[in-house]
């Protein structure tokens, strides 16, 4: 079944028409991967699916999003920023350490026992793919963490609130290949327990681990589909041109 | 020709410039020197920690203590009243507000600092004092605790308008990264705004405790004037400036009296000196 039914959606940033009739369903376990160039609503659509728009000013909005086929807008806001976790573009890591990192959420959440903490600390780096590079140092200022590294570390500070779905806000532009590998990696792990969405500025990253594309342009869905389709036979002349470097 | 002109014109700012560090200096070596003539007949500790302030007796105590016991106190009147309440409508107005009201706040709060306080003063005194004195049953109404809630207003507009740009100035990235971790607004600003603008928000303490321990004239009017050891919050206290304030009028020039007034001064800039560079250091902290 659909993760997410999103049906006709509009969204408006005071004049601003940022989005328009986007209608799409986002499967579980898989990842979709959102491209397209600035501008084209890509992120305005990522972050309608943990409610963060309504904190801009101005912000209107028509249509429907479901999760599980309730109407995230009725729903307490709280809990679907719980259960639809992000990770932004830059890595956000708090002045803490590596454990108080990861455990800032759980706690804010109320969860008190240390063991309990430290077993979620340890599960959710060893998925962020962090684990055997920190294990000895979780006391260290996560400040002292690469970019990749801290980029991983919001991963796992992100997965340490357990949600069911994953955003990824371009998690790679500010990052070096091999850390961007790292991440991807992580990613392809994770989508065997969670919903991933990806918004990427990186045409290839989306062809190495979307399972689905989405283009948008324009504030406009202009075509989705199985991510080997939409690279190797796109219907629309728009995305062809933008795959293939014509524009954008 | 145009040579000329620029050459003139870079001496011209730098005169300017030099200036005012110049007149600093020359102020500050008066007061040290009229200050530590004092110290030529009356011990350093005498005076600081001296009980008695009887500045016109035969012969004169010149103990401070009660002074600057009477400054702290009504400082840290001042300090426990607009702290709490300058910080958490620095919150109010940085996160809470709708727009709207936001500018009308901040106009506002704006307005509160550019009361004279010798205004501030002549409210506090007409207002505050009778209902200090019917409240608590006091022969006087003219105490620490009436001079503490004035100076509070007078310290609220420097703690609000630059917490509240503490509080602006903290990334939204930061924010947002709470939020979404399901944060409440109120967690995201307790766990994580305000400690990222810590550094902002103590500055803006600081400063106003500052504004609070250099004011003078509403203190004046309001405190009491008696330098006598402080032993409760209402009771009259003197503080260091308005000792200074009073006295200096009637002090004979080169007198013992005389260079006691200026040693306070020389007190007072040390105590204001340590809060500015307590908050200096603050504010660039984490920048």
């Amino acid at each position: 079944m659909a993760k997410f039914s999103i049906r006709e959606l509009d969204i408006w940033f005071h004049q601003v028409h940022a989005l328009s009739q986007a209608s799409l369903e986002i499967e579980s376990n898989e990842i979709l991967s959102i491209i397209g160039p600035s501008r084209s609503g890509k992120t305005t659509f990522l972050r309608m699916l943990n409610r963060l728009n309504e904190l801009e000013r101005g912000f209107r909005m028509s249509g429907k999003v479901e999760m599980d086929a309730k109407d995230i807008m009725t729903e307490d806001r709280e809990l679907i920023r719980k259960k639809v976790g992000m990770v932004f573009a830059l890595p956000l890591p708090l002045p803490l350490s590596i454990f108080d990192n990861v455990a800032y959420g759980p706690r804010m959440h109320g969860v008190k026992s240390k063991k309990k903490l430290e077993e979620i600390t340890e599960d959710t780096l060893k998925k962020a793919y962090l684990w055997d590079e920190v294990k000895d140092r979780l006391r260290v200022s996560a400040f002292k963490l690469s970019g990749g590294q801290q980029q991983r570390l919001c991963i796992a500070r992100t997965l340490a609130v357990s949600p069911q779905v994953v955003l990824f806000d371009e998690p790679c532009s500010g990052l070096d290949p091999i850390s961007t590998a790292k991440v991807e990696e992580a990613m392809l792990k994770l989508k065997e327990n969670y919903t991933i969405v990806l918004v990427t500025n990186n045409v290839k990253q989306a062809a190495r681990v979307g399972d689905k594309t989405a283009f948008f342009l324009s504030g406009e869905l202009i075509e989705m589909g199985d991510t080997q389709k939409i690279f190797t036979a796109p219907k629309d002349k728009r995305t062809e041109d933008y795959i293939s470097g014509k524009f954008g | 020709m145009r040579k000329i002109k620029e050459l003139i014109l870079e001496k011209l700012i730098f005169i300017c410039g030099i200036a005012s560090i110049f007149f600093v200096v020359l102020i500050f070596l008066f007061l040290l020197k009229e200050g530590f003539a004092l110290f030529k007949t009356v011990l350093p500790a005498d005076f600081l920690f001296g009980r008695k302030w009887y500045p016109i007796s035969e012969p004169a105590q010149l103990g401070i203590l009660p002074l600057i016991l009477g400054s702290l106190l009504v400082t840290f009147g001042a300090a426990l009243i607009s702290i709490p309440i300058g910080v958490a409508s620095a919150i109010y107005i940085a996160e809470v507000a709708p727009a709207k009201s936001k500018e009308i706040l901040k106009a506002g709060i704006e307005l509160l600092a550019a009361i004279p306080s010798v205004v501030l003063g002549f409210i506090g005194m007409v207002t505050l004092v009778p209902w200090v004195k019917k409240l608590f049953h006091l022969p006087t109404g003219l105490t620490a605790l009436s001079g503490s809630i004035m100076l509070a207003f007078m310290a609220m507009p420097t703690i609000v308008s630059i917490a509240e740009d503490a509080l602006y100035s903290v990334p939204k990235t930061y924010k947002e990264g709470a939020l979404a971790l399901g944060a409440t607004h109120w967690q995201a600003i307790w766990r994580v705004m305000l400690p990222a603008a810590s550094s902002g928000i103590l500055a803006a303490v600081m400063l106003g405790i500052g504004r609070v321990i250099g004011e003078t004239m509403a203190v004046m009017m309001i405190t009491g004037n008696a330098a006598v050891m402080p032993t409760s919050i209402l009771q009259p206290v003197r503080t260091l400036t308005a000792t200074i304030a009073a006295e200096m009028g009637e002090a004979v020039v080169g007198s013992e009296h005389y260079f006691a007034l200026f040693a306070i001064g020389i007190v007072l800039f040390v105590i204001s000196f340590a809060v500015n560079v307590g908050a200096d250091l603050f504010l660039h902290k984490k920048r």
